[in-house]
């Protein structure tokens, strides 16, 4: 599909009622987050068990208790994820989402929690997520079977099964082809997150790691080394939300939703408009124009690195540089500890943790900065943050703006 | 027909959409969806124009050149029916006709620098059953005949 015609598709920015949707979604607050109670490789933990951990530790963060919660979002427990949950919570909501956009749904489960409590739907939501990636190779369970008659199976699967590594690499190939971006430029985004991945205890990668070493690393998919590519562990995350209201008698700062939003162009790579473009240059500049700010009002960056290049020109796509030069702009390790461009302070997928779908977890560590839990790797005086998350094939894009008070 | 070993990667079910893509492909000929309304192609074949969605679209031969928009070297299979191939190519091929086809190339040297953005190419069809065969892509002479 012509560039062009992706864009007709799009509600221009000028037609929404930016200020409406500012004054909906400050009523809502981030309340509670936390990982389950181990992460990594965690084989003698079921996905449920994943679950049920990261919610209680959550909950117990926000001082809430479970009898609260009316709401229950989560896409990773099978097909009706958010009813297996809440059964295994012993929670009967009035108020569900199972979206499943890949690695995006929590950010977009997100939206559509606060959209809920705002609208006085529900009070408190809890959105779990549980995986395990790691343990789970080859076991088979948790993939369901692709229709044959679908556009995937038919025109993608003949020449190629084995996840979003391929795909990716497609993408980035033509990023370097028509923007002159390098396997240096990568590599800085490698190394960077890494050096924030040693002050996360939590992390999984912990040793240092140079340019030199991912340039050497092996390749897996040309142009992808090694140390481009995310790792594959097991890990649960929860996050809970409630109103502005409830908000005052938590245990915790309130952190606020300021803007959030959803775009996604394609299911299939041949569909994608250009395949160096994302879904973020839609939902990025609708989050922050519902939040009312502007790049140089945020402080510190979560976006989700299933690759190196995956950050790349996602930071091109939500407009922090121009188009075609996120190669220069994380060069000379801006977005490192100490750099002005703080980004992926947890270590991300590609050093602290990546269980197939980690779009939990930046969100997560977006409130922990924005509360000033982060002690080593904390950024100084973080007030705004920004949280992009993305699913599918470079697929789906749920953008956050969250804030301290 | 003989194959050194049977054929293992998974194969394509043609569809009501589809059949009759799958069947010209068999003929070794390359057909594509073509939107009477907007006047262009389209991809994937559906029936209607994904664009206008006009229910008016139509079949049509397809040139079966076009050039490498992108290409990814498997160093690595994630399938064990690609096992003995790596390494190969992955490509999404642009046609003249403006479409874009997911696919792989064969007659390249599967290495980096070796394989390039918008180097020509053409289709070849593999007959992988009875029913089936692939469009994959090679290499042709560029306008300056060179040999891509």
């Amino acid at each position: 599909m012509p560039e062009a015609m992706a864009e007709e598709r799009i509600h221009p920015l000028e037609k929404l009622d930016i200020r409406g949707g500012r004054e909906l979604l400050r009523k809502v607050a981030i309340v509670g987050v936390d990982e389950s109670d181990e992460i990594g490789i965690v084989p003698h933990k079921s996905t449920l068990q994943l679950h049920a951990e990261a919610a209680r530790n959550a909950l117990a963060d926000a001082g809430i208790d479970k009898s609260e919660v009316d709401a229950v979002l989560t896409c990773s427990a099978g097909g009706m994820a958010s009813v297996q949950v809440a059964e295994y919570l012993g929670i009967v909501p009035t108020f569900t989402d199972s979206t499943m956009t890949g690695g995006s749904s929590f950010a977009i489960q997100l939206e559509h929690a606060a959209l809920a409590i705002a609208a006085g739907i529900c009070r408190v939501a809890v959105i779990t997520h549980g995986q395990r990636g790691h343990s789970d190779r080859g076991r088979g369970g948790a993939r369901g079977m692709m229709d044959p008659w679908a556009p995937a199976a038919q025109f993608e699967a003949p020449y190629y099964v084995g996840g979003p590594v391929g795909q990716y690499a497609l993408a980035c190939m033509r990023h370097m082809h028509q923007y002159g971006t390098t396997h240096e430029q990568l590599a800085e985004i490698a190394v960077a997150t890494r050096k924030w991945a040693m002050l996360n205890p939590k992390a999984m990668m912990r040793e240092p790691l140079t340019i030199e070493d991912v340039l050497s690393s092996r390749w897996v998919v040309y142009p992808f080394h090694l140390y481009d590519c995310c790792l594959v562990t097991d890990a649960g995350g929860a996050v809970v939300l409630t109103s502005a209201e409830r908000a005052r008698d938590c245990r915790k700062r309130p952190v606020w939703v300021l803007g959030a939003a959803t775009s996604h162009t394609h299911m299939t790579l041949t569909a994608m408009p250009d395949l160096t473009q994302t879904p973020a240059r839609y939902s990025g500049p609708r989050a922050m124009a519902m939040a009312g700010v502007r790049h140089e009002d945020i402080d510190v960056v979560e976006v989700y690195d299933s690759f190196t290049y995956t950050v790349l020109v996602t930071l091109e796509e939500l407009g922090f540089c121009a188009k075609g030069e996120g190669g220069p702009f994380v060069s000379g390790q801006r977005t490192a500890p100490g750099g002005d461009f703080p980004l992926n302070t947890n270590g991300g997928g590609l050093s602290y943790t990546h269980p197939g779908m980690y779009g939990i977890f930046p969100i997560i560590e977006a409130v922990r900065q924005l509360r000033g839990e982060c002690g080593p790797r904390q950024v100084p005086g973080a007030k705004v943050a920004l949280v992009n998350t993305t699913g599918g094939t470079l697929s789906a894009t749920g953008t956050l703006v969250l804030a301290a008070d | 027909m003989t194959q050194a070993r049977p054929y293992l990667k998974p194969v394509p079910e043609p569809s009501p959409e589809t059949r009759f893509f799958w069947e010209k492909c068999r003929q070794h000929e390359l057909w594509l969806p073509y939107c009477r309304r907007c006047q262009r192609f389209f991809w994937y074949p559906r029936d209607f124009c994904p664009h206008c969605f006009a229910w008016d679209v139509e079949w049509r031969q397809a040139s079966g050149r076009g050039k490498v928009y992108t290409f990814a070297i498997h160093y690595r299979a994630f399938h064990p029916a690609w096992e003995p191939e790596v390494p190969y190519v992955t490509a999404i091929v642009e046609l003249e006709e403006g479409v874009r086809l997911y696919t792989a190339l064969v007659g390249v040297e599967p290495e980096p620098g070796k394989v390039r953005c918008d180097m020509p190419v053409e289709v070849v069809f593999e007959d992988v059953n009875e029913r089936i065969s692939l469009p994959k892509f090679r290499p042709v002479a560029d306008e300056e005949g060179d040999h891509a």
